[in-house]
């Protein structure tokens, strides 16, 4: 295939991956704002704005007034942030289009038919009444397209781009919002075990699509040590890192098996994999959390970085 | 029902208000459907174009926006017998301008005879010196030619324009009888309509057949070359490049390796054979044409004369499409075939001869005036439905480039009804049938791309100008 092509659909699910994930973090922090008094709300709005990288730009307009109102827009489809959901699903259709020829008809029908939903929804601003629905719609139209690319797509090395891409941008998106969840919480890590604490940790769960995973798997037993155990190491859950490096792993292996050769990327990832099954969450937390992720996220970005080099995604 | 009521030839209706033989098993089965049916439809196939992503880019429009080429939902039919005839034809034709293309890059026989003004070469760029005494691989020059006919009677056919620079609109032809099919599939066990949807492999096959020199024995590597997403038509080469399982390729992909030229993929660059370019002669090759191109690759005119790569269609083949050149059809298929055109050309005035100069100037306003080197519609003066203003200032603008310009009478195009608000009404209509030509021989897919004007009486059927599609059916015998 095309190395341009290979980067086309490397970016159309990347771009798609964190259109949703950008969805369920507004979600969470949504429900979030809703439980607490005025002031918690906006600081739980400033930290969903922080999570994504925008403080800078979102301050640049609105200072520091962190209005739920303003936040969901921003995030979604403010022409002033230039990662807004709407301009996500925007680049997403752009890549299925520049790929047209390598995805199948339901793939680009679905994608596609995505952005139509999303320009449509998003053409005004969107009001906390109406704000359940859009987030609704992304989360079902993101499922729409994995269904379609399970269900028609050949296991070629297209679907093995896709599937990178994918997984990359979802461990690097896991990464950021334990991060920066971690870090909020972090005064009150010492008194584990308080009321407003597990509502917070719940709620970094909820925006990673977990708490129920979580609770079947710990009997309902929040505890701090525990969630980041889970979201790093647990190769069950879909959005850990540990399942996205699996998942990395196999779709890399199957490059290699029918391109007859591994390349530096293979290297990067054997480097991440080997250090993901071989820590435990006790010697990550004496690492420290915030060190472990940074170096995680690092090396996510050069995993990404190589493989675009490796299979010629540009010249 | 209503009928055409106006002079034109409805394909339809006859002027007693019968129902023309060809569309009488449609006009059975359109009887038994309950009237809001047809029209939420209509609807669905909208929605369907949408979700589909059949759209074009209209070209100077705010944020290149994406439109939908309305289609409509009566086909267009033309009966087996008449077909017969249309195919022998644009058979006829086609292999004439293939000859006549290969006569003009090499001995030029045809103006050395005296039969065509050697003028209408000199200083006209679409005549590619880069061509001159070579021959492309398999002697095939239109790899794939689009044929506008129009109809002005019951077998009045009649040429209204060659396309074989690069003829689109192929995947309409495609799309709107998928649609069809979904949309009424009770209706096509009711009337026998030919198959249209093997054209992505025809292609692929008559492409295949033309490999150059330089190809190894391996399966044939065919690639289309699109300028990119933002091309009024990425829509069409991306589908074209689907259904054939070719690779879509863009410039910036490409790029010389051992006197081939080679498509960068992720395993490294890999040597074209032949390559379906849907980018003009002068975006092909920066070296040998226009220098700030970006859409082409540099040096591929040098790999192609090597016999390193199959360029479809050849450089140069626009010739053919000049309005001047149109004009000497008759003469030309005569010249090659030794036969009588079977497929009349509309009556052209050349407006570089001073007579007809004069006549065109004294009834403007009745006339079609083109510009030679003109095409989708751009440029060109309807005579009828033009105000004294319009008509002044183009008679200025043809009293001082002549040579510029041909003219047309305003023909009565044939209608065929579209499904308006009150039912059936009558629109006019053009064809597009598509050829494709290897050194096997001819093909032309029965039917072909039917364009219609939307607007009452308008003669216009251009897409960027308003135009809507039609099915197309040639019926089976």
């Amino acid at each position: 295939m095309l190395g341009r092509s290979a980067n086309g659909i490397f970016w159309l699910f990347r771009n798609l991956e964190r259109a949703e994930n950008t969805a369920r973090l507004v979600e969470a922090g949504f429900r979030m704002a809703l439980t607490r008094d005025a002031r918690d709300a906006s600081d739980e709005w400033r930290s969903v704005i922080v999570t994504l990288g925008l403080r800078a730009l979102y301050e640049a307009k609105f200072g520091t007034d962190y209005a739920g109102p303003n936040v969901i827009n921003f995030i979604l489809r403010d022409k002033d942030n230039p990662g807004n959901v709407l301009a996500m699903c925007e680049m997403a259709r752009t890549n299925a289009r520049m790929v047209r020829a390598g995805i199948t008809r339901e793939v680009w029908e679905s994608v596609n038919d995505s952005w139509l939903r999303m320009r449509d929804l998003l053409a005004r601003p969107v009001t906390e009444t109406r704000l359940g629905d859009v987030l609704d719609t992304i989360r079902r139209q993101s499922t729409q397209v994995r269904g379609a690319m399970e269900g028609t797509m050949l296991r070629n090395e297209i679907y093995n781009f896709a599937r990178i891409g994918s997984f990359i941008e979802r461990a690097d998106n896991t990464a950021r919002i334990l991060d920066v969840k971690y870090y909020v919480l972090l005064p009150s890590i010492s008194y584990v075990g308080s009321s407003l604490d597990n509502v917070q940790w719940e709620n970094v769960l909820r925006s990673l699509a977990g708490e129920r995973a979580y609770r079947w798997l710990n009997a309902g037993r929040m505890e701090a040590r525990g969630i980041a155990e889970f979201l790093i190491l647990d190769s069950r859950f879909p959005r850990s890192l540990a399942f996205c490096y699996g998942k990395l792993r196999s779709n890399l292996e199957h490059l290699a098996r029918e391109y007859g050769s591994e390349t530096d990327a293979h290297g990067i990832l054997q480097e991440a994999d080997c250090d993901l099954h071989s820590t435990t969450i006790d010697a990550i937390f004496e690492q420290g959390l915030h060190e472990y992720i940074a170096q995680f996220i690092n090396r996510n970005t050069r995993l990404a970085n190589q493989i675009q080099y490796d299979y010629r995604f540009i010249d | 029902m209503t009928n055409a009521s106006t002079s034109s030839y409805d394909e339809m209706f006859a002027a007693d208000g019968s129902v023309r033989p060809a569309y009488r098993g449609y006009s059975e089965w359109y009887g038994d459907q309950p009237a809001d049916l047809l029209r939420r439809k209509g609807t669905e196939a909208e929605a369907f174009f949408r979700r589909t992503g059949i759209t074009f880019n209209v070209y100077g429009s705010e944020d290149a926006e994406e439109r939908l080429i309305p289609f409509d939902m009566v086909p267009r039919i033309i009966t087996a017998h008449q077909w017969r005839r249309l195919s022998r034809g644009i058979e006829q034709r086609v292999r004439a301008l293939n000859a006549f293309l290969h006569d003009l890059y090499h001995r030029q026989e045809i103006v050395r005879s005296g039969r065509l003004p050697a003028r209408l070469l000199e200083k006209n760029p679409a005549f590619l010196p880069q061509m001159v005494g070579f021959t492309p691989p398999g002697g095939v020059y239109t790899h794939i030619v689009g044929i506008d006919l129009v109809r002005t009677g019951e077998d009045e056919f009649m040429v209204l324009e060659d396309n074989a620079r690069t003829p689109s609109g192929v995947s309409y032809m495609l799309e709107n009888r998928e649609t069809m099919m979904a949309m009424f599939p009770e209706l096509f066990t009711r009337v026998r309509v030919r198959e249209v949807s093997d054209y992505p492999r025809r292609l692929a096959r008559s492409l295949a057949a033309c490999l150059p020199p330089a190809a190894k024995g391996h399966q044939p590597v065919v690639a289309v070359l699109t300028p990119g997403i933002y091309n009024s038509a990425y829509f069409e080469h991306a589908f074209l490049a689907d259904q054939m399982g070719a690779e879509l390729v863009e410039g910036s992909d490409l790029r010389i390796e051992n006197g081939r030229i080679a498509m960068r993929t992720t395993q490294g660059y890999q040597p074209i054979d032949v390559l379906y370019r849907r980018v003009d002669d002068d975006y092909l090759d920066p070296l040998t044409f226009k220098p700030e191109s970006q859409l082409g690759v540099s040096g591929i005119m040098d790999v192609y004369r090597a016999g390193g790569i199959t360029i479809a269609n050849a450089p140069g083949t626009g010739i053919a499409d000049d309005k001047a050149i149109y004009s000497f059809m008759p003469e030309i298929v005569e010249f090659y075939t030794g036969e009588k055109p079977i497929l009349p050309n509309v009556p052209t005035w050349r407006c570089s001869e001073p007579d007809a100069l004069k006549y065109v100037l004294e009834h403007l306003a009745e006339l079609v005036v083109k510009e030679v080197h003109g095409s989708g519609g751009y440029g060109m003066l309807i005579g009828p439905t033009s105000s004294k203003k319009e008509i002044a200032a183009f008679a200025a603008k043809l009293a001082a480039r002549p040579h510029n310009y041909i003219a047309q009478p305003t023909l009565s195009l044939s209608t065929v009804p579209i499904l308006g608000r009150s039912g059936l009404t009558p629109r006019h209509v053009d064809l597009r049938p598509f050829v494709l030509v290897s050194p096997g021989g001819i093909d032309i897919t029965p039917g072909g791309l039917t364009r219609v004007a939307l607007k009452k009486g308008s003669l216009v059927v251009n897409s960027s100008q308003g135009g809507g599609t039609k099915d197309s059916w040639v019926l089976d015998d």
